[in-house]
């Protein structure tokens, strides 16, 4: 709390994000749109289609969810190109809390469990998408998840009160719910800080918001939930692996950026792993610190990654659908 | 900061090179008047790519009887047919013209990289866009010339001799040839001698969209073909782009003999940022303002104020910032920075450069891999100028910016103004208010907020003081193609 140079306070926390330096809409999207001409060929792209790979988070999140659904998307993780065993997995399947076990379980032996190499299984808790509930049923929806082996909590703000201007409300939560992340061992679930910039509407707000959940002690910012447009843009990202970067400089910690939600092909997420080399440094293309959250990318990718192998395009009915 | 930029694996990006197969080159170009490809009558010249420093071909010179002979066509264009069509009918030749560059975009854009040595990012999304935009936005205006505010009938000039300078090849062209033609001028135009190229695929575009003979001819040549050029007693009208020097001399040229005159000449814009600008937009701005084309842009921010409590943060983040430039093949679709056009050039950016570190200037220069053959020059900040410092002073026309500080709004508006040049500036700040009260008091002719550039042709370009007179763009960029009748004819 140095940085803020007070004791934390609602006072204090707004002098702090309201003295950031403003983001200038129109620049931001012509950088983003430079670092997204960046044309990626042969061995690149094969290096970058192997680790956009690696770096998904396999989503379902649907009220239709089954535990069937489940296996068959932890299926997919585990082995995501049956034809091809080179294929790397991809760093964790995120689930709602109730669907926790069944990820587990199906996971067996691949579930990581704290380890380096498995599969993470991640839940989306406090009452995703929209978050209005009280602070004891978030807490408890997180506890829930942690207890039942989530390695990841995908928490959302509380945008109303951010909205509100009420940040000492949006960074207690964030303080509370990273507490419910602690195991029974004293180790903590990685705690993702979902911000929902479709709801935040300016590019000042998001800077704010990233600035606050990193303050509040979220060790991931995440752009979206993927249940409100637009989702994550190439924009938005940059501007939160921005505040990531300069956090670093500040500290000297790594914080993790997930963008979520629209990203569909592997054209488009090539352009935020150049983004992400770009401005905070090829470092940041690891799963402990950059993730794509997916569904439907995992497939155009595998399709990508046959082209490059066998020199011809298949097509949707060569890859699996979950 | 700068280690976990470090460049590895995936940052060196494999080879994108854009194919230049769609290039279908002549070994030899002649000179293009009266509508078709003649010999010259001077010796003949090589164009190079800066880049490999190969030669991409021959190209024919001008002499004094062939810029008669230009001329002469010209005027005859002129007297027969130019000036008997309606402005709607020039506008569709305008029309065909602005298409064709669209459909011919990538061979124009590869030519342009393969001559001139920009990079080919820029050449595909900055040049040849802004060329087709021109002109339609000129060919909107021929026949709308009435409202052009300079009363009713305007009456087009004649003949217009135009030089033009190697840092845009194809799109300075463009800002000269389309309000000429659409004011109802013809045309004999003088590109570059290190960049014909674009040019003279141009003039096939010409022959394409079967613009009458002698509208336009274009003539190559070094400077003495320029000369002729301009001091021809038949032409109207001279424009130029280029430096101070050679502008000062066309001015002393034409001064009594009754010609108009536009000059675009050389400039050092102040880029001012303010401490409540958005920072890292003001950064890709800096860059964007200085290293965009290697700096040879005669409006690129080569001036740096910032104001001083913010001064250690922007340097160190611009520094950053340019770790991540490329520097290579200008055909290459992730180069940033290109070659440099000459090795005169190149000479000269050195000989400045290494006046600036005499001086007592701090030198940073960007860690790049400089290739073997060709023209290069690494993007290069100085820290601690001092107004009365040489590069601070002079045009460096290369990727080279000079850093200096200022502590009110007051001492960044006298240093801005205090240079000879008033082309263009920029200011960086959140504060709307702040940004219209220093640009009311900046002496140059275009000034940008929170970015730069940035180039439309509806807006009117041009300079202040040793940066020239007229106005290219826009409605202000017809006034210089024509003379107001002052009187109204039923038409």
């Amino acid at each position: 709390m140095d940085l803020i140079g007070a004791d934390l306070t609602e006072k204090s926390l707004k002098l702090h994000l309201e003295g950031l330096p403003g983001v200038d809409a129109v620049g931001l999207e012509q950088r983003a749109a430079g670092l997204g001409t960046r044309s990626i060929k042969t061995t690149s792209k094969a290096w970058a289609l192997d680790t956009i790979i690696k770096l998904i988070d396999l989503t379902t999140l649907e009220g239709a969810d089954t535990p069937g659904k489940v296996r068959s998307l932890v299926a997919k993780a585990v082995n995501p190109d049956p034809s091809d065993p080179s294929t790397p997995r991809v760093a964790a399947v995120c689930v709602y809390g109730d669907m926790v076990p069944s990820a587990v379980e199906a996971l067996g032996s691949s579930w990581s469990n704290g380890k380096d190499d498995g599969i993470n299984v991640a839940a989306v808790a406090t009452a995703f998408p929209s978050g209005r509930a009280s602070l004891a049923v978030k807490l408890a929806d997180t506890a829930d998840a942690v207890a039942n082996g989530a390695d990841e909590i995908d928490m959302v703000i509380d945008r109303g009160a951010f909205l509100a201007g009420k940040y000492g409300i949006v960074f207690d939560q964030i303080v509370a719910v990273k507490e419910a992340c602690r195991r029974a061992d004293g180790t903590y679930a990685h705690l993702k800080v979902i911000l929902e910039t479709g709801e935040l509407n300016t590019y000042d707000n998001v800077r704010k918001a990233s600035w606050l959940s990193i303050l509040a002690g979220g060790d991931f910012i995440k752009t979206s939930t993927g249940k409100v447009a637009p989702a994550a843009t190439l924009p938005v990202t940059l501007l939160m692996l921005e505040v990531v970067r300069d956090w670093h400089k500040l500290t000297g910690e790594r914080i993790g950026v997930k963008p979520a939600g629209g990203i569909r092909s592997s054209k488009d997420a090539i352009k935020y792993l150049v983004t992400v080399a770009e401005t905070v440094g090829e470092e940041w293309l690891q799963p402990h610190l950059f993730r794509f959250g997916a569904s439907s990318l995992l497939n155009d990718v595998l399709l990508q990654r046959q082209k490059l192998t066998t020199g011809r395009y298949s097509g949707p009915d060569y890859v699996t659908i979950d | 900061m700068t280690e976990i930029v470090k460049k590895s694996s995936f940052l060196d990006y494999a080879p994108a090179p854009e194919s230049t197969s769609i290039l279908h080159l002549q070994k030899s170009y002649g000179l293009f008047i009266d509508g078709s490809f003649v010999k010259g009558h001077g010796k003949a010249f090589q164009t190079i790519s800066p880049a490999t420093e190969k030669t991409i071909a021959e190209i024919a010179n001008a002499s004094a009887k062939d810029v008669d002979t230009a001329v002469a066509a010209a005027r005859r264009a002129y007297d027969r047919t130019w000036s008997k069509l309606s402005g709607a009918d020039r506008g569709k030749y305008l029309f065909r013209i602005a298409r064709l560059v669209q459909e011919r975009a990538r061979e124009l854009a590869v030519a342009e990289s393969l001559d001139n040595g920009k990079p080919i990012k820029e050449s595909r999304d900055v040049d040849v866009p802004l060329v087709a935009a021109w002109f339609f936005y000129y060919a909107g205006w021929a026949d709308k010339l009435d409202y052009a505010g300079l009363g009713p009938n305007p009456r087009a000039l004649g003949v217009a001799a135009q030089v033009i300078p190697w840092n845009f090849p194809l799109l300075m062209l463009a800002w000269k040839v389309a309000p000429a033609l659409a004011a109802g001028n013809t045309v004999v135009i003088k590109p570059a001698e290190t960049t014909p190229l674009s040019a003279l695929i141009f003039a096939e575009i010409l022959q394409q969209a079967e613009l009458p003979d002698g509208v336009v001819n274009i003539i190559t040549g070094a400077g003495d073909t320029g000369q002729a050029l301009v001091n021809h007693p038949d032409v109207n009208k001279v424009a130029f782009t280029g430096s101070t020097a050679v502008g000062r001399a066309i001015a002393k040229s034409v001064a009594g003999t009754g010609k108009k005159v536009t000059l675009e000449l050389g400039g050092k814009a102040a880029n001012i940022v303010f401490d409540d600008a958005p920072i890292d937009q003001a950064v890709e701005g800096i860059v964007n303002g200085i290293f965009f084309n290697q700096g040879h842009v005669c409006c690129a921010g080569s001036r740096l104020l910032v104001q001083e409590n913010i001064h250690d943060e922007v340097v160190d983040r611009l520094k950053t910032r340019l770790s991540t430039l490329r520097l290579g093949d200008p055909l290459d679709k992730n180069t940033d920075i290109g070659a440099i056009n000459s090795r005169e050039q190149l000479d000269r950016i050195r000989e400045l450069s290494d006046i600036g570190e005499k001086e007592g200037a701090d030198r940073w220069t960007a860690d790049c891999v400089i290739p073997d053959k060709g023209f290069w020059f690494a993007p290069t900040i100085f820290d601690n100028v001092s107004t009365s410092s040489t590069i601070a002073r002079e045009e460096v026309f290369g990727p080279v910016l000079s850093v200096l500080t200022f502590r009110t709004p007051a001492e960044a508006i006298a240093k801005a103004n205090n240079t000879p040049y008033g082309l263009s500036a920029g200011i960086w700040s959140d504060k709307g208010s702040k940004i219209l009260a220093v640009a009311d008091q900046l002496r140059a002719g275009v000034i940008w907020a929170n970015t730069f550039n940035r180039f439309d042709p509806a807006s009117p370009f041009g300079g202040y003081k040793e940066s020239g007179y007229g106005r290219e763009g826009g409605r202000h960029g017809l006034a210089a193609y024509l003379e107001s009748a002052g009187w109204s004819a039923s038409k």
